[in-house]
Order: structure tokens, then C-alpha cells, then sequence
């Protein structure tokens, strides 16, 4: 093993065979992890579409059947698709917006500025399970804070987690409670930006939303597209707290997509027909960033094409 | 004029950031008070901002209600085998494709990303069935085997280090007589230090605070993590809420302990991945 690989030519081919094996060996965990977990999972459930196939018992093949049910029978689907896309409505500008003004401010050289952005993160890391019992607890109708704190101002409270018109609202707020990551990521793409260019603005005299508005946003819109993306996807797939706040209800008012799935698969057992389910949000899901990628030449502006405009 | 309209600005902000994190920090502190008082204090109207005393015995008396010393050690089990076989897995992997070019790496590395578009939904099923046949469901392997396989958004982030070191270190080790193996072992790995702190901390939150992962694959008690112990026993005890936030605050410190150690890492290591 430990002898140099001079000039004798059958050694040298066999040491290069084995350089040649070498990155293959280092990212084989990854490849038969992507096998077992990834890329066989998605090929089963593709099939598993096409398929009555109940927890025991044969599954039998019912061809597209799952789907045709789906759109026309199935009045839930169409009610948790209705449900999610009210969510999406609410909470993905709401998220990106907060995500944004927050960085902003973090972003500004402020004394005891990183006890703030301590404080905006910290709710990023608590595991869903206590975001739904802390919220839970200040949601509560008779003895919760939130309602205390508005009758306070002459309010008087809604019931919140068992009203169908509130309790989506209820998500929404504890929902936007975990956006510390997408203030981090905001936050660190403003302040990449390069500080002479606000320099020239403020000799220009220009005010701080003009500023805002025509170079830190313009600058940043990459990663909003980003942003975006995440959160969208984040809205669809949107399931623990719905399980561990409401449980879908009150009358179904947050049967998100998510649990519907999650419900048909572990709860009633259909699996081929929760497979079906799952794939049609998958395709969504790629059909949509799809969608905001092609959007994206319209307002989205990469570093190149803004330092040639200024030149 | 120029300095009073900027201290103008900044009592401003200060006052927006303090407005702001009244939503992200009363949450805690009220469960955090609430954990402490009594049960009369608990369910008084108007709320009662502290309790009369402070309850240090409501955590200990919490603590034994339930099994939660066997949640914790569950909890305590799958968070260190994963985050050890992530470090082990994901850093091989990572080094595989950031330092050699060999055929298919770029379809595979294209591949490792798009598997992080795919929806959780999509495969629990299958992999449920998968486990099932394997005889995993209820055991802890299906929590912790496949981080001995990596995780693409760690491998990721580890390439995204590893592309930024000269090739130079390579060519010194083999001069050297290093294998690939050794060249990674040796050079590599010790200079991987920060990026590994980051993904196991970011490791150490995701598990420990997993809460769908358990809740499909474990159905006996004893096997329960503690976000599921937790989940559970709010389920059965709704209107036992001192217990409850006691619990949920025990349950939080650990995660919030590793962000405050790795908080530098976090940011640091984010920005590096938005630059890739």
C-alpha cells in the first residue's frame, strides 16, 4: 500500500482507478441514503397514486381514479384547499413584511441592537409543540392575556381558537411568531450591501424611505425572491400547529391542506388515496416556484445589471 | 439640525423595537410566570401578573407526573446519534463534492439540492410503509438512521466552506503520502471546526424540537421524545395548564442554551450559504 507509484505501469492505472473511485466513496452515504430515503419513498408514493391500498389488506389498482375523486367527490379537498390558500393570502405577505421591517431595524447601529435580534429569534427555536401551548394559553378566551389586554382597551375579545372566523386568524399570528429565520436572511443581505452607496444618497439628500425604495429594496430583491419561495412553500405544508392548536376545526374553519393529508393517510388510512393527495401538493409546489421564478426578471434585480444601469 | 433629526430617528426605532418584541417575548415571560403560580392565581380574573410566590416546586411536581424522565432520555438518545451521524455522514459527503470532479457530479449535486423542494407529505407514507416492513415503527431507528446518511441543506452548507479553501492543501498532503481518506481526516476535518458547530447546533434544534417525525413513527409511551410526551399529555390534561407550561419550559431551555453558544456561528454561517 505504502509504496510510490513510480514508473511501473499496471500500478500506476490501478492507482488512478482508485482516485477515480474516491469521490464516488465519499458522497456513497449521501447516494444510498437519497436511494432508501428519498428516491425510493418518491417512486412508491408515485405508484401508490394509482392504487386502493389500505394499512391491510392487497391494494388493488384503480388507475387514476384517486384524482378523479379527489376534484369531483371529495367536497374536503376542495374546502382545505380554500382554507390554505385563505392562510397563504394572510400570512405570506404578512410574514415577509414583518421578516423585513424587523431586519431593517436590527440592521441599524444601534446600541444593545443584538439583545433585540436575540429577542426577534428566539421564537425560531422552541420546538412547535411549546409555540402551540405558549399561544394556546394567551388565545385562551376567559383567561387569556391577549383578551385581557384588549378589553383593557375597550375590546372586547373573540373567542379566538373555537371561533371559525378567528381561529385562522389565531394561526396566522402564532404562525408569524417563528419568522426569525427569514429576518436573519433579510438581515444578512442588508448588510452586504456596500455602505458608500448610502452615503452618496445621503449627501444627495435623500430621506430614509426614499432610501429604502430605490436602493436597499431594489438591492435585496433576490432575496426576497427567495423569501417568498420559502414562505409559500412554508404556507402549503403548514401542519403542527393546526394539529396541536385546533385540530382543524372549529367546523373545519382550519382544515389546512396539510392536515387533510396527514388525516387521510394516518388517521382514515387510505394511503394510495393520501399519496394521490400529497402529489397533487407537490406538483403545486413546483408549478408555483415555478411560477414566481419566471416572475422574477420583471422585479428582481441582480448586482450586475444595477451597477451597469449606474454606470 | 442634522444630529437632533437622527436621535429623532433612533428614539424612534428604539421605541418601534420595543413595541415589536413585546410580541416575541410575552409569550415566554407569561409562561414562564404562569408555570410558577398557583392554581387559584393561574385562572384569576383579571390575570394576575406575578404569583404571590414563586413556585419552584411546581417544576419538580410537573417533572414526576408524567414518564417525562424517559421522554427526555429518548429525546437525549435520538439528538446525539443524529447529530453524530450527520457530522460523520454529512461532512464525508460535503468533501466529495467541493474538492474532487469526477462524472455526474454536477446532475448529482443538482439532485441533492432539488430534494429539499420535496414536500414531507410526499414521502411520509411510503416511508412509513418502508419502516414497517423493517420493523422500525416504534423504535427510535427511523429518527436517527437516516442522518447517518446526511442531510442536503448540511451538506450544503459544509461544500459551500470546503469550495473556499485553496487546492494547495490537497497537493501538500499527497506530497505528503496521505490517502483521500487521511487528507479529509487529517487537513479538512479540523479546519471544518465552525461549520460543524453550526450544523450541529442547527441539528440539536431541528430533533430535539421535532414533533411530526415522532408523532408518525412512535405510538407507545415509553418510546415518546419529549415534544410528543408534551403534545400528548396536553392532549389528555388540557386544563392542567401549570404543568403544561412548566414542562414547555423545561423543554425550551436546551435549544435555547445551544442558539446563545452558537448564535455567531448561525448568522455567520447563513450568510455564507446565501453567498453560494
Amino acid at each position: 500500500m505504502k509504496e510510490t507509484n513510480s514508473s511501473c505501469s499496471p500500478r500506476k492505472l490501478k492507482v488512478k482507478r482508485k482516485d477515480r473511485l474516491a469521490p464516488y466513496l465519499f458522497i456513497s452515504p449521501w447516494i444510498l441514503g437519497f436511494i432508501a430515503f428519498t428516491a425510493g419513498p418518491l417512486f412508491l408514493s408515485a405508484v401508490m397514486t394509482m392504487f386502493d391500498w389500505p394499512i391491510i389488506g392487497t391494494p388493488s389498482f384503480v388507475g387514476i381514479k384517486n384524482f378523479i375523486d379527489m376534484f369531483t367527490k371529495d367536497n374536503q379537498f376542495w374546502k382545505s384547499v380554500g382554507v390554505t390558500i385563505k392562510f397563504m393570502v394572510m400570512f405570506v405577505p404578512l410574514n415577509i413584511i414583518i421578516a423585513l421591517v424587523l431586519a431593517m431595524l436590527i440592521s441599524k447601529p444601534l446600541r444593545g441592537i443584538g439583545i433585540f435580534r436575540t429577542i426577534f429569534y428566539l421564537p425560531s427555536v422552541v420546538s412547535s409543540v411549546a409555540v402551540a401551548i405558549m399561544w394556546g394559553w394567551i388565545f385562551h378566551s376567559e383567561y387569556g392575556l391577549l383578551n385581557y389586554a384588549l378589553s383593557l382597551l375597550g375590546i372586547s375579545g373573540p373567542r379566538w381558537l373555537s371561533d371559525p372566523s378567528w381561529a385562522i386568524v389565531a394561526i396566522v399570528i402564532a404562525s408569524l411568531w417563528s419568522l426569525g429565520t427569514m429576518m436573519l436572511i433579510f438581515y444578512t443581505a442588508i448588510k452586504s450591501i456596500p455602505k458608500d452607496i448610502y452615503e452618496d444618497a445621503i449627501i444627495a439628500g435623500a430621506s430614509p424611505f426614499r432610501t429604502f425604495f430605490s436602493i436597499t429594496l431594489p438591492l435585496i430583491t433576490p432575496t426576497l425572491l427567495f423569501n417568498l419561495i420559502t414562505s409559500t412553500i412554508g404556507a402549503m405544508q403548514e401542519l403542527s400547529l393546526v394539529l396541536l392548536l385546533t385540530r382543524g376545526g372549529p367546523v373545519k374553519s382550519t382544515y389546512f391542506y396539510g392536515l387533510y393529508v396527514y388525516r387521510n393517510a394516518f388517521l382514515h388510512f387510505k394511503l394510495g388515496y393520501a399519496a394521490a393527495n400529497a402529489w397533487f401538493m407537490f406538483i403545486i409546489i413546483l408549478l408555483l416556484t415555478l411560477l414566481i421564478f419566471k416572475s422574477s426578471p420583471l422585479w428582481v434585480f441582480y448586482e450586475h445589471e444595477v451597477s451597469k444601469e449606474n454606470v | 439640525m442634522k444630529t437632533r433629526k437622527a436621535r429623532f430617528g433612533n428614539t424612534f426605532a428604539y421605541l418601534a423595537l420595543i413595541l415589536l418584541s413585546l410580541y416575541f417575548i410575552v409569550p415566554f415571560v407569561w409562561m414562564f410566570l404562569t408555570a410558577l403560580k398557583s392554581e387559584a392565581e393561574a385562572f384569576a380574573y383579571p390575570p394576575k401578573l406575578f404569583p404571590a410566590e414563586f413556585r419552584i416546586g411546581n417544576f419538580v411536581d410537573a417533572w414526576n407526573s408524567q414518564p417525562f424522565f424517559i421522554f427526555l432520555k429518548n429525546s437525549i438518545i435520538v439528538t446525539v446519534l443524529t447529530t453524530f451521524g450527520q457530522l460523520i455522514s454529512s461532512s464525508l459527503v460535503a468533501y466529495g463534492f467541493a474538492r474532487f470532479d469526477f462524472k455526474g457530479k454536477n446532475i448529482c449535486f443538482m439532485i441533492l439540492l432539488s430534494t429539499m423542494m420535496i414536500p414531507w407529505e410526499v414521502t411520509v407514507i411510503p416511508l412509513y410503509m418502508e419502516f414497517k416492513l423493517l420493523r422500525w415503527i416504534n423504535t427510535l431507528k427511523p429518527l436517527i438512521v437516516p442522518a447517518f446518511f446526511g442531510s442536503a441543506y448540511y451538506i450544503f452548507l459544509l461544500r459551500q466552506f470546503l469550495m473556499g479553501i485553496p487546492k494547495d492543501f490537497e497537493d501538500a498532503a499527497h506530497i505528503d503520502g496521505a490517502n483521500h481518506f487521511q487528507t479529509y481526516f487529517r487537513i479538512f476535518l479540523p479546519m471544518m471546526k465552525a461549520p460543524l458547530i453550526l450544523i450541529s447546533v442547527l441539528n440539536i434544534m431541528t430533533v430535539w424540537n421535532d414533533y411530526l417525525g415522532p408523532l408518525v413513527f412512535l405510538n407507545s409511551r415509553d418510546k415518546y421524545t419529549l415534544p410528543l410526551g408534551l403534545a400528548a399529555f396536553k392532549g389528555m390534561h388540557e386544563m392542567q395548564v401549570i404543568p403544561i407550561m412548566a414542562i414547555t419550559a423545561i423543554m425550551i431551555i436546551p435549544p435555547i442554551i445551544a442558539f446563545a453558544f452558537a448564535q455567531k456561528h448561525i448568522i455567520e454561517g447563513m450568510s455564507g450559504a446565501l453567498k453560494g
